[in-house]
């Protein structure tokens, strides 16, 4: 049954859509914001926007089980996050939290558990969100990752060419020499922060090779990308301000729809177009008018954005921690370099850039002698089942050589597996062989500074000191 | 016991003894078979054991289910015999079976 907001956002997608090829695009979501200011002066917001403050967060075996809630923002902030996901797996591997700021919701902790409602997608729903809070109201933006099939099934295969390995063998020797280059221009023999430095800049550069975006511009695609990752209704991160939220959509929208307009206009006057992904959308009949439906436009390139972004860019930073608290392991490396491609599988393992994603139960679904009712919602904790001993031996130990690190679940199980999984591989793959090339130490000097997020599980200061190779 | 031999895009073959009961996944995993991931570890629910089965071959394997298809159809090198590996199981009627492996898993 719809509810009377889901309603209200899909009259206002048809609304947009059927007005988009009068109103430039930019100027519809502006007028949005004005129309939900607006609306929140005469009618009082949906739902409040929870404002998170930072307190100690206290030892999860002083809590009762039905008090343990592990949508906490700084649970992974503050290096918590084991010890109550650990109590989860142990005691209530299917836990309800009734009162959380996101409202009710059920955590599955056990990797078997996890694997079970991410392949029943008949079961539980990816729509209409697969973050655990809502984005902002009227920014409702429509992506595949948020679609069951047989929708999600169109449109995820008229975009997933642009990351499919036969295009990533072109790229390699490009991601090759800029990840040198990036690394060659890194300061000797004193400490700097690597998250800006390697990681963001690695990953914006690819991002811009991606979608094609003027080079100079790449910062704002991960800014675009962080602010929306990191909105506060919806993972509980940083970013509370929500008409910054529009300003951005707008930006985006802008931005893109000239990039769209000059490659049509490119490829009409016979241009050969090239494998960027809005060339693509623009080869497949069924996305050759996505322009005309700008929630859909706006939402499948905000999934590329945030897809490539944060996840990449905290393994390239996860990694390095790894490493510096499992120091024999980099020995281990450099006696036996032919490691790296399981030693990426670990470290995407290890890391869990993101820490879950939400479902819907369709039905009433008996699940660890629970029972989720229909209209619930379901996070899967990856983070959680990548840690399960029940699955992986000494699963808080970070082992390149680890036998089954591949079977890790951070891309996720089923229909909504990581398309930009072998794009991931690929990226840390170089970044570990450019390293090895050049350095003989890497070492974290000082607490790495983590993000506040219940879904991002990042850094935002990791301060290195390289030491070069002899 | 029998034998299946698994066929490299770039042509390179390996031969891998097999009991009857386990999958082609398996076999490929257990004998180092470059190719081959089976990241999820046989639950149908990754896409990385695709192989193509020989047409000769492709009837005795049975069909696709419907989560297999499902997961088939995200795959860009997919073929009319295509399979995944773990969902193939092996039997005595499939000794000499050939399959091929794409390019890339995804």
């Amino acid at each position: 049954m719809p509810t009377l907001s889901k309603t209200f956002d899909d009259i206002q997608s048809r609304v947009i859509n059927a007005t988009s090829r009068v109103v430039p695009m930019h100027r519809q979501i502006q007028g949005l914001k004005l129309l939900m200011g607006a609306k929140k002066k005469a009618f009082g917001p949906r739902r409040p926007v929870p404002e998170f403050v930072e307190s100690a967060i206290p030892d999860v075996n002083t809590l009762a089980l039905e008090d343990i809630d592990v949508s906490n923002p700084f649970l992974y902030r503050q290096d918590q996050w084991r010890a109550y996901f650990k109590r989860l797996r142990d005691e209530a591997p299917v836990h309800y939290q009734k009162n959380s700021p996101f409202g009710p919701f059920w955590s599955v902790t056990r990797f078997e558990d996890i694997m079970f409602v991410d392949k029943s997608h008949d079961l539980f729903s990816a729509e209409p969100q697969i973050i655990l809070g809502d984005p902002p109201e009227g920014l409702s933006v429509e992506m595949f990752i948020a679609m069951d099939p047989p929708k999600h099934d169109v449109q995820r295969s008229s975009v997933q060419g642009v990351v499919a390995p036969k295009n990533l063998k072109e790229m390699e020797e490009l991601i090759r020499s800029r990840t040198g280059d990036v690394l060659d221009s890194l300061p000797l023999g004193q400490p700097f922060n690597w998250v800006p430095t390697v990681s963001k800049e690695l990953t914006g550069r690819m991002l811009a090779t991606l979608l094609d975006f003027p080079y100079e511009e790449r910062h704002k695609l991960v800014e675009w990308s962080d602010r929306m990752a990191g909105a506060a209704s919806a993972t509980g991160g940083e970013y509370a301000d929500e008409e910054i939220m529009f300003d951005d959509a707008a930006d985006m929208a802008w931005s893109f729809s000239r990039l769209w307009r000059d490659k049509e206009a490119r490829r009409a006057a016979g241009e050969e177009p090239g494998f960027d992904l809005i060339s693509l959308l623009q080869s497949n009949d069924d996305t050759k008018d996505l322009i005309n439906r700008p929630m859909e436009f706006i939402g499948n390139l905000t999934l590329l954005i945030v897809g490539g972004n944060d996840t990449t860019r905290n393994s390239m930073s996860g990694g390095l921690v790894a490493m510096n608290e499992f120091p024999k392991e980099l020995e281990k490396l450099k006696a036996k370099p032919e490691l790296i491609p399981n030693m990426v599988s670990e470290i995407i393992r290890w890391q869990t850039p993101l820490a879950y994603m939400r479902r819907v139960a369709k039905q009433d679904v008996e699940l660890g002698g629970q029972t989720i009712k229909k209209g619930d919602r379901v996070v899967m904790w990856y983070a959680s089942g990548n840690r399960d001993e029940r699955k992986f031996e000494d699963p808080d130990h970070f082992i390149i050589d680890r036998k089954d690190a591949r079977n890790h679940m951070s891309f996720g199980y089923g229909v909504h597996r990581c398309m930009g999984n072998r794009l991931a591989e690929l990226q840390l793959r170089i970044l570990w062989e450019e390293i090895l090339k050049r350095f003989d130490k890497i070492e974290v000097v000082g607490e790495p500074e983590r993000v506040q997020s219940n879904f991002v599980r990042g850094y935002s200061e990791l301060m290195v000191q390289l030491t070069p190779k002899s | 016991m029998g034998k299946i031999t698994f066929i490299e895009h770039d042509q390179t073959e390996h031969v891998a003894e097999f009991k009857a009961g386990s999958s082609v996944m398996q076999i490929a995993v257990d004998n180092l078979i470059p190719g081959i991931d089976g990241d999820c570890g046989g639950e149908c629910a990754c896409g990385t054991c695709h192989v193509i089965v020989s047409d000769d071959w492709f009837r005795k394997t049975g069909t696709p289910g419907g989560e297999e298809e499902q997961m088939l159809s995200m795959t860009p090198e997919r073929a009319s015999t295509s399979r995944l590996g773990c969902q193939v199981v092996i039997t005595d009627e499939m000794d000499g079976m050939t399959v091929h492996l794409p390019e890339f898993q995804m």
